[in-house]
């Protein structure tokens, strides 16, 4: 069976299935039984300056029958006493020596870093993640976010970690910025041992229709929150991937955080360079139980392609997700619908007839609802593909020879691409559209 | 109500018996896994008698993981494949499903399970491997869910399992005595086979033990012996005429039903006796079987039935009638069945009684007794110091299922008096942890 235990940037855990630091690394008791349950780390919930919090804290965002596919909030760092937080990771520690327990911290002064910083090293805090990132309340004391989208602060603070630190320190970024690389580069040029990223994105979730309140609604007002959960993940793992292929980060570990459920979004996280990743809102949602379906799918997966480590497939993805302008022009797919499947929902034809490229038609014949698909009108846009709420019945089947390759680069070098409106080799060109006039004749639905 | 022709060929006695919890497609499988709240403590879970870790294996489904979900299916339940199409799941795990508290539907936790299950028995990929060998062998006698599940445990355990069976196919009464709506032979047969290449056991099939010395012949050769004879044949039914032809025990008719399928002959009319879930199967089939009048006949009230009431609504729905608080006391005929002579009862301060000068006669072709099955003393005389308890039930601890010789191990309807198919699948996993651990005591 393959080994999952991991040396992340010299911070070792028997797995790279690790809990974020936030309320489920709340005390030591949940940390323990998270360990139990087989997490491999937790990222101890953020400790640093004195706060206190509000009540009514989170807001979710529910998708028909989903709950909380999107989430956020607006709790502040730790509320409780640092003394009771130290002794408890030192507890954790003697229970649990094999796991990485890593102390979150958010302090203001160098002094203050410096002593936080020793304070958790002495309590056997296996690494320290700075917390650069949270998008509310904190940033408003000039810490988290403030700090996470101004690399030069970032990088001094870092730098201040760096000059005391003798355990692995990893910067945690903001996406509260326009390009992540931003920040990251600060932190590698600050030192850091590795980056985690995601924090939350400053969301609203919802106004309360009867007072206009955001929610959480904290007695008629709320503030922007944190926005977390399966939502953020596609958003996430595109930034992790940008760290991961930037030349001067590339290297840095990186702990992969953002809407993480399932087994197959640790391995997307890992497939984009990720060498750990940190889980909040599905354990909120859930609770520590939900690792053992992770474990069992990363296990499967890791078997069934032969993979001895998780080394073996960190960051495997990157080569592929290549420039829009060195993908292969010549590339064609068309829809298929199959007939034995298909329920006659037509959505599949409503969404290409009014939302994309009129490839799509209708028998007219009341006893059968199966679409059919207009190859010559089909640009291959998958749109159809994508709403059909039948399994495997519509299907993108590839049409060129899969030869000749070109792509935009290697036409723009020959010479061959488009220069005014009207060129011929536009791309639009050859394709049918109809008359607008025939919107108003045809008999529309 | 439906109307049943008589079958003619194989085709139509699969249409006869249209399977109840067909095999669900991808599209169902998916949005029906989207469902499941992945509940703490799941209540689904504490009502499957072998733990299935459901919410688990739902999930696994739903993000793709099928395979992973058959693994944790079988974890816990060798009869996983079958257990999801036969098990009363309305009383067990989605009885238990907390949509029910809010009128939702619950999952269908079944036909999730036979689904993620079938995806390995059909692509034959092995999940699971026999233990590195011990040096250790049982032998078990009977091939049914308790003695297959055993033998499954005990060669991830390590050891050599040889199983002795009277029949000539495996898995007892799964194929032998189910109705055939709820699986299909090839079906149940798949997933012993499937078993039987991932682990590979050995089941010696005719081979019946019967006597003493084969008994201690065992005992010699084998570190310890697992129990799995179930229950015997129908039991017997102390009336006058119940020696006429076309009187039939259910047991032995739906036996020869799966066997023989459509090549059965059922006459026009068929009084099936008792009130269990085996008298409502015998009811549904003959009904399903072109009978144009089934009763079901039982002598106390509807309510005071032992089978469940889905069962008794499915054999309605099939064609048959229920006649209530009746006492059959005498089979009508000279050579053959013509009829059966009943007398009303009442119930009176508890006590069922007979309404004096109520007798009446209902003619028939058939009839067949679901009075119970009879248990197997007989054989359990063949072992010293095996102890039976009032009911005649092998008595064993219920953690490790040893019986009271403590070489002989023992579970599934043998001790539980008759119960599910996953009732059997539990006990001889457990039995085989059972053995295992005693062996360990022995030797240190
Ligand atoms: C009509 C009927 C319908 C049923 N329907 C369902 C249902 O829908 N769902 C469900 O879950 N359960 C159902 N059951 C119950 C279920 O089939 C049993 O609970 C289960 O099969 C018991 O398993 P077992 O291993 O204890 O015994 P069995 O399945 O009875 O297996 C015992 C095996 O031992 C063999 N054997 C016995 N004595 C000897 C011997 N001396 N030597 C060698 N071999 C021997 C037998 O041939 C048999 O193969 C039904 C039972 C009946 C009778
Ligand atoms: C209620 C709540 C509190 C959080 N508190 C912290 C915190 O104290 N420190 C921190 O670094 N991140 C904090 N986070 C952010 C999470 O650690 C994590 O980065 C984010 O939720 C994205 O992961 P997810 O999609 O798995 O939830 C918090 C998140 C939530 C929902
Ligand atoms: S989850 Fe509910 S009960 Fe628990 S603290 Fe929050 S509001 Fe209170
Ligand atoms: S979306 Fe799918 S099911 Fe619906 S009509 Fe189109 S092909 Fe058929
Ligand atoms: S009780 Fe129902 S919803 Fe809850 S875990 Fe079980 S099947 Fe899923």
């Amino acid at each position: 069976m393959a080994d999952l235990s991991i040396n992340f940037a010299g911070i070792k855990a028997p797995n790279p299935f690790w809990l974020a630091s936030a309320p489920p690394t709340n005390s030591g008791y949940q940390i323990m039984k998270a360990f139990e349950a087989g997490w491999g780390g937790a990222v101890w919930k953020t400790l640093g300056v004195p706060v206190v919090n509000v009540s009514s804290r989170y807001g979710s965002t529910d998708y028909r029958g989903s709950r909380m596919v999107g989430f956020n909030n607006i709790e502040l760092i730790s509320d409780r006493p640092l003394a009771d937080n130290l002794k408890e990771i030192e507890e954790v520690k003697k229970y649990f020596p094999d796991h990485a327990v890593i102390a979150s911290l958010m302090v203001e002064s160098k002094a203050e870093w410096h002593q936080i910083i020793k304070d958790c090293e002495n309590a056997g805090a296996d690494g320290l993640e700075l917390n650069f990132g949270c998008p509310h309340g904190m940033c408003e004391r000039g810490m988290g976010s403030a700090v996470g989208q101004e690399p030069e602060v970032l990088k001094t603070i870092v730098e201040w970690v760096m000059e005391v630190a003798t355990v692995p320190v990893i910067t945690k970024l903001s996406p509260n910025i326009s390009h992540i690389t931003d920040p990251g580069l600060a932190s590698v040029q600050g030192g850091t041992d590795a980056i985690s990223l995601v924090n939350t994105f400053k969301s609203i979730v919802g106004i309360n229709l009867d007072n206009y309140a955001p929610y959480p609604d904290v007695g008629g007002a709320g503030s922007n929150g944190g926005y977390c959960g399966p939502a953020v993940k596609p958003i996430a793992l595109n930034m992790v991937r940008e760290l991961a292929s930037h030349l001067q980060i590339k290297g840095t570990p990186i702990s992969g955080i953002g809407g993480i459920e399932t087994w197959r979004d640790v391995v997307e996280y890992l497939l984009l360079g990720a060498s750990s990743v940190q889980v909040c809102t599905s354990v909120m949602h859930y609770g520590f139980g939900i690792v053992r379906e992770i474990e069992a799918g990363v296990l499967q997966f890791m078997d069934d392609k032969g993979y001895d480590t998780i080394y073996d497939f960190v960051g495997k993805a990157l080569p592929n997700v290549k420039e829009w302008k060195d993908l292969n022009l010549n590339h064609k797919v068309v829809a298929t619908i199959d007939e034995e499947k298909c329920i006659g929902c037509e959505l599949c034809y409503i969404a290409c007839e009014d939302g994309a490229h009129q490839a799509i038609g209708l028998s007219g014949d009341p006893g059968n609802r199966t679409p059919y698909i207009i190859d010559d009108n089909c640009v291959g846009c998958n749109l159809c593909s994508l709403v059909c709420p039948v399994q495997d019945c519509i299907t993108m089947d590839r049409r060129d020879d899969g030869k000749a390759e070109i792509t935009w680069a290697e036409r723009m070098a020959n010479n061959d691409v488009p220069t005014t409106f009207n060129d011929s080799r536009a791309g639009g060109l050859g394709h049918y559209v109809p008359e607008p006039s025939l919107a108003l004749k045809k008999n529309q639905k | 109500m439906a109307d049943y022709k008589r079958p003619a060929s194989e085709e139509d006695f699969h249409q006869n018996f249209a399977q109840k919890k067909p095999l669900m497609n991808d599209t169902e499988a998916y949005l029906e896994s989207s469902r499941c709240l992945f509940c703490f403590d799941a209540p689904c879970v504490t009502a499957c008698p072998t733990g299935i870790d459901i919410p688990l294996f739902i999930k696994q489904i739903s993000s793709g993981n099928t395979e992973g979900a058959a693994k944790t299916i079988f974890d816990q339940n060798w009869f996983g494949n079958a257990c999801g199409k036969v098990c009363p799941t309305k009383v067990l795990c989605e009885g238990a499903c907390v949509y029910n508290h809010q009128d939702v539907k619950p999952i269908d936790i079944g036909r999730l399970q036979t689904y993620a299950t079938d995806s390995v028995i059909s692509s034959g990929k092995t999940l699971f491997k026999p233990g590195a060998s011990n040096g250790r062998k049982v032998a078990i006698i009977g091939a049914g869910p308790a003695g297959i599940s055993c033998a499954c445990e005990l060669r991830t355990l390590g050891y050599e399992v040889d199983i002795f069976e009277s029949k000539e196919k495996p898995s007892g009464l799964t194929l032998y005595g189910t109705a055939p709506y709820k699986i299909t032979n090839e079906e149940v047969l798949a997933e012993i086979e499937y078993l039987e290449n991932s682990l590979g056991f050995n089941i010696h099939y005719n081979s019946t033990i019967s006597t003493k010395e084969q008994i201690e012949e065992l005992q010699s050769n084998y570190d310890a012996i697992f129990l799995g004879v179930g229950l015997g044949p129908t039991a017997k039914l102390d009336i006058p005429g119940i020696d006429l032809k076309n009187v039939e025990g259910a047991v032995e008719f739906v036996e020869e039903l799966r066997m023989k399928q459509h090549e059965v002959t059922v006459p026009d009319r068929v009084i099936v006796l008792g009130g269990g879930n085996t008298a409502m199967d015998a009811a549904s089939e003959t009904s399903r079987m072109g009978a144009e009048s089934v009763i079901l006949a039982y002598r106390r009230s509807k309510e005071q039935m032992g089978g469940y009431s889905f069962e008794y609504d499915l054999a309605v729905s099939a064609g048959a009638k229920g006649l209530f608080n009746v006492q059959p006391v005498r089979i009508v005929g000279t050579d053959k069945v013509e009829g059966v002579e009943f007398i009303r009862t009442e119930q009176k301060n508890g006590k069922l009684e007979y309404v004096s000068g109520s007798e009446f006669i209902l003619e028939c072709e058939l009839v067949i007794k679901a009075t119970g099955q009879a248990k197997m003393a007989p054989f359990f005389d063949l072992i010293d110091g095996l102890e039976l308890d009032s009911g005649n039930r092998v008595i064993v601890d219920s953690e490790s299922f040893q019986t009271t010789n403590p070489f002989f191990f023992a579970g599934g309807d043998s001790v539980n008096g008759g119960a599910e198919v996953v009732n059997g699948a539990h006990d001889g996993k457990a039995a085989a942890h059972g053995i295992e651990a005693w062996l360990n005591s022995q030797n240190s």
